[in-house]
């Protein structure tokens, strides 16, 4: 069963200039985005800065009005609701299904707030009882792994970690339908990412939670992810199950992406060329495959004609015209 | 140690101290020894505030003004009859700022913090060519284009006369990079170079780093937390935390034995490219302590799988020895011991 | 291994266990301005001034208004502690005497003549907060003849003393700076924060209408605004008047940091957490933005006041601004304007004196309540 159901999804920014402020271009941040999260489902976005996902995540909360498409979601079994043309109010009743886990922990939390009354605000405002607010706190933070104690300190009283773990029990304050998770450990030291995406991978477990993670890291992706998009200047190039996008990629893309990963080997140094020139601007994309510039299996067609993201065997979805005739070198 | 070429750089028994507005003073650094040796890359690994970023500053004499160093020597050209304790000099004398630059290069996490955006890419270039030997403005200008050029940047002719601004990220850093050889020092600290910057990115500057190091035989001190860039990138690993080197060793070293409990998690909690799906990660307890509250003893101790109480926990085990391979850790003394008498 | 299991509960057991973890707002902001000793000397000074203008008629010794050409021009002059018989607070009483060069009147104080202090003694009639009616002062002297007085600081021309002459003006001085910035305050909230909130072409429309006010010349805008007050207005109907003319500019500041922080705060990404979760409008502004700007607000108008009270000053000093017999800070170095008069009775200066204080008090407040505002930054 689908919990989210993105199709054609997408956002313009337009690139005003002049006293007319007159539109003299646009910048396609996110451009006919197609993707599903099926219930209890983790699914990555991940790309580089500028690619479009942190777009798409603003646009699934409604933070953002998408130019167009739909973003359906089921705010109950058996319901459907796109979410793309409603307005403020309409949205208000809906919000408590989808909620964000930030990137960063500091500024995610009202620093003037006690952590007790930052987790019970999403209860408050929904209308839920003094007193089972509070024994819902407490259940919240035993779940995320902190001591009831918590609830009366102020944000800065804890670590990067310890925060992080407060917004994830804020998120969770209202068991969402959906889940995303905004860059949720770019922002923290290794050994407590490590502890984050741990709590992560119970809480999946323990809740079945349906999840867009949106990271750039392939290493935390791999970890967390049952399925992978890659985007590349506002579209999804590729998509797969996650140990099959790793094991034979079948975009040019992702495998340049993969293979620029350091691996943490000083065994296995420079196996592949780094990729060459830069991410294109997407306000200017190359006409053809945005890619093509900078992939070295490229041929005139690529050039020309841009691929569509079409199923190129097992599964797998990739937006390339030659995926089936290129064997990709993969991870593991 | 492989190389036992004199170094360029040695730093014995560094010691930082910061004051806080209306607080004691805070111990950054505390005893750090490192070696930079020409050709050879130094990568400095740690997590935050284990005081990677102020040894650099410390060895530019770049402290914030509410730091300074309280102990040990940063010697220049160590052995050598020219010879020059950085410590001694003074901050902002003319011999610092000749060697600033001159001898030892700096390249910024954020190119934007070394340029300036009204100034353009050639002008600020030239300058810092022009500030350390004249050779006059055509004659720099030609080295400005041939400097970009290495630093792999096409079309050096016009880009020249770009302000930073227009320049993408990953050309910011190779410019900042450029900047930093541009008085053709034979030391270079990289501090976070491709943090701020995309994996494919990374890669690019990396390969760069990489092959200007050894072009120019250049000893880099390579600052990061990321231990894939230290695997792909540094000869020696000096692993630090809390303002002390607790590990040095060859990378191979490092990677396949690692002798410090600290290193050992640290590579344990690294992603892994190759982990099968939903595997879980193994970790370090607690976070990294505020440097001012700094445990007494072994600073990692409370996190420490393998804490001796009564000993972690009282006194600090002795610093790594300057140039040899081994860990601060009182664990790894002990072994030590034991294979000294079997042997 | 214990480290490969651990995940949620080892890194919540170490909480920090200090007072400050549960320290609010209120109490880190008071903790890092205590640190800031100069702002903590000037809030005492503040402090100490508007307890003066409140209490002003108590501590003034004799009538501000209360004029005697006997006593014309007299330098300001100590109080004696002690007699031959132990501690008894006295001055010299004044011996009048005619000088034979110039055969004018002159009063000197006679040494054989000693005047007690008594404290909490009755003095002249005033209105205790504008309302109690009342005799007592802090301190006044026990039985003198009308010419005599204690004059802390010497007297004007008209023969007023200087010291109560100054205490009433504090009150004026400095209520009115306090009025000029609650009204610009009002202002300034309310334009800026529509300002900040609407965006679009209100916030375009409210910023070119702040540039255009800042554009004009202070002097001359408010000359024009002073020259057009009626001559019949009563003191109080001017000092309102004045008040106005003062915060007609001085919102414009507050109205700037009021919109940068409304933009800035839009933006927060605790600010948008609570609008995902379904949070209103004015639940956001109220629980999550208001709070967040008020300690700057605060600093804003500790650094606005001594610009409001420079401006009182100024305009009163220049004739504009509230008349005799209103008693300002203005208005009393109005009387130190001449040159000539100065060379004879210099004390007059002294009424900068409390104006410098007070100006350079607010000064370190604002900076360190600016640097104690935000101790989240």
């Amino acid at each position: 069963m689908n919990m989210l159901e993105v199709s054609g999804l997408t956002k313009h920014y337009p690139i005003n200039a002049g006293i007319l402020r007159r539109e003299v271009g646009r910048v396609r941040a996110a451009e006919d985005v197609n993707f599903t999260i099926s219930k209890g489902e983790t699914l990555a976005l991940v790309g580089e800065s500028g690619c479009g996902k942190t777009t798409v995540a603003r646009c699934i909360l409604r933070a953002l009005k998408p130019t167009s498409g739909s973003i359906r979601f089921s705010p109950a079994d058996g319901e459907m609701v796109d979410l793309a043309p409603l307005s403020k109010r309409q949205l208000r009743p809906l919000r408590r299904h989808i909620q964000l886990i930030f990137q960063d922990p500091y500024a995610s939390l009202n620093p003037r707030m006690m952590v007790g009354d930052i987790i019970a605000e999403p209860l408050l405002v929904n209308g839920v009882a003094s007193a089972e607010r509070h024994r819902r706190v407490l259940e919240l933070l035993d779940l995320v792994g902190l001591p009831a104690a918590a609830r009366t300190r102020f944000p800065h009283a804890f670590s990067g970690g310890q925060r992080q773990r407060i917004g994830i029990a804020r998120a969770l304050a209202l068991n969402p339908r959906v889940i995303v998770a905004d860059e949720p450990v770019s922002a923290l030291d290794v050994s407590v990412q490590a502890q984050i995406i741990n709590l992560l991978l119970d809480l999946q477990e323990q809740l079945g939670l349906s999840t867009l993670f949106v990271a750039h890291d392939l290493g935390v992706v791999r970890h967390v992810s049952d399925r992978v998009a890659v985007m590349y200047v506002g579209r999804i190039v590729e998509v797969a199950p996650t140990v099959a996008l790793y094991a034979t990629p079948r975009h040019p893309y992702t495998q340049a992406l993969m293979s620029a990963v350091p691996k943490a080997d000083p065994l296995m140094r420079d196996t592949a060329a780094a990729p060459i020139g830069e991410v294109a601007d997407p306000a200017n994309p190359p006409p053809g495959c945005a890619f093509n510039p900078r992939c070295p299996f490229a041929i005139d067609r690529c050039r020309t004609e841009r691929p569509v993201l079409r199923d190129v065997g097992a599964g797998q979805l990739a937006a390339c015209h030659r995926a089936e005739e290129l064997t990709l070198a993969g991870v593991g | 140690m492989a190389d036992n070429s004199l170094p360029l750089v040695s730093v014995r028994n560094l010691a930082v101290e910061f004051t806080q507005h209306g607080g004691g003073p805070v111990r950054a650094l505390d005893s750090v020894s490192l070696d930079l040796r020409p050709g050879r890359v130094l990568g400095v690994v740690g997590e935050s505030g284990c005081g990677k970023s102020v040894t650099a500053r410390a060895m530019l004499r770049i402290l914030d003004r509410n730091g300074s160093i309280k102990n040990g020597q940063i010697l220049l050209d160590p052995g050598t009859p020219q010879q020059t304790d950085i410590t001694a000099l003074p901050g902002e004398g003319n011999r610092m700022r000749e060697i600033r630059g001159g001898r030892i290069g700096l390249i910024f996490q954020e190119p934007m913090a070394a340029l300036s955006m009204q100034y353009t890419v050639g002008n600020q270039l030239m300058e810092a060519i022009r500030v350390h030997n004249d050779p006059g403005k055509a004659v720099a200008r030609q080295r400005v284009i041939k400097l970009l050029n290495d630093v792999g940047i096409p079309r050096p002719e016009t880009r020249i006369d770009t302000y930073p601004f227009q320049l993408s990220g990953g050309l910011r850093q190779r410019v900042g990079i450029a900047l930093a050889l541009a008085a053709d020092p034979d030391v270079l600290i990289a501090d976070e170079p491709t943090t701020a910057l995309d994996v494919t990115t990374q890669a690019q500057i990396l390969a760069l780093l990489r092959r200007l190091q050894v072009d120019k035989k250049i000893a880099l001190m390579l600052i990061t937390h990321d231990m894939g860039v230290i695997a792909q990138m540094a000869d020696d690993v000096a692993v630090m935390y809390l303002g002390r080197v607790v590990e040095f060793a060859p990378v191979n070293e490092v990677f396949a034995a690692p002798r410090h409990p600290y290193t050992q998690a640290l590579l344990r909690s690294v992603p892994n490219l190759r982990a099968p799906p939903h595997s879980r990660l193994a970790t370090i307890g607690g976070a990294v302590p505020q440097p001012n509250a700094r445990p007494k003893g072994c600073p990692f101790h409370p996190r420490c799988p393998d804490m001796m109480p009564g000993r972690c926990d009282t006194t600090a085990p002795a610093p790594v020895p300057p140039g040899q391979a081994g860990a601060s850790c009182f664990k790894v003394e002990d072994a030590a011991l034991v294979e000294g008498v079997a042997a | 291994m214990s480290a490969t299991t651990a995940s949620s509960a080892s890194s919540g057991a170490s909480l920090a266990d200090d007072k400050l973890a549960q320290a609010g707002q209120l109490r880190l902001t008071w903790l890092r301005f205590k640190r800031h000793k100069l702002a903590l000397i000037s809030l005492f000074i503040v402090a100490l001034f508007y307890l003066l203008a409140i209490f002003a008629d108590f501590v003034a010794i004799s009538d501000p208004h209360h004029t005697d050409a006997r006593r014309s021009y007299m330098p300001p002059q100590g109080i004696h502690l002690f007699d031959e018989n132990g501690f008894a607070p006295h001055v010299y009483g004044l011996k009048g005497s005619r000088d034979m060069k110039t055969f004018k009147m002159v009063y000197v104080p006679d040494p054989s003549k000693k005047i007690y202090i008594a404290f909490f003694a009755p003095g002249y009639d005033y209105n205790l907060f504008g309302l109690i009616p009342t005799n007592r002062h802090l301190f006044a002297l026990i039985n003198p003849t009308p010419v005599d007085g204690i004059f802390l600081l010497g007297t004007d021309q008209l023969g007023r003393d200087l010291f109560s002459r100054l205490a009433v003006a504090t009150r004026i001085s400095l209520s009115i700076g306090l009025a000029s910035v609650g009204l610009s305050l009002i202002l300034g909230i309310l334009l800026g924060g529509i300002s900040g909130l609407y965006g679009g072409i209100i916030d375009t429309v409210i910023q070119r209408l702040i540039e255009l006010i800042r554009s004009i010349p202070t002097i001359p805008l408010w000359m024009g605004i002073a020259a057009a007050l009626p001559n019949t207005w009563s003191v109080l109907q001017v000092y309102f008047a004045i008040t106005l003319i003062i915060s007609l500019i001085g919102w414009t500041e507050l109205a700037r940091v009021v919109r940068g922080r409304f933009l800035a705060l839009r933006e927060e990404d605790f600010v948008i957490a609570a609008e995902l979760v379904g949070a209103g409008q004015f639940r956001i502004m109220l629980r999550h933005m208001l709070p967040s700007f008020t300690s700057h607000v605060i600093a804003a108008v500790s650094l606005a006041l001594p610009a409001m009270i420079i401006s009182e000053t100024s305009l009163s000093f220049l004739g504009l601004g509230l008349r005799p017999p209103a008693i300002s800070w203005g208005i009393l170095l109005q009387d130190a304007q001449n040159v000539q008069v100065l060379a004879g009775a210099p004390w007059l200066l002294l009424a900068a004196v409390p104006v410098v204080l007070v100006i350079l008090a607010f000064n370190f407040l604002g900076d360190g309540l600016r640097d104690a505002a935000d101790p989240y930054g």
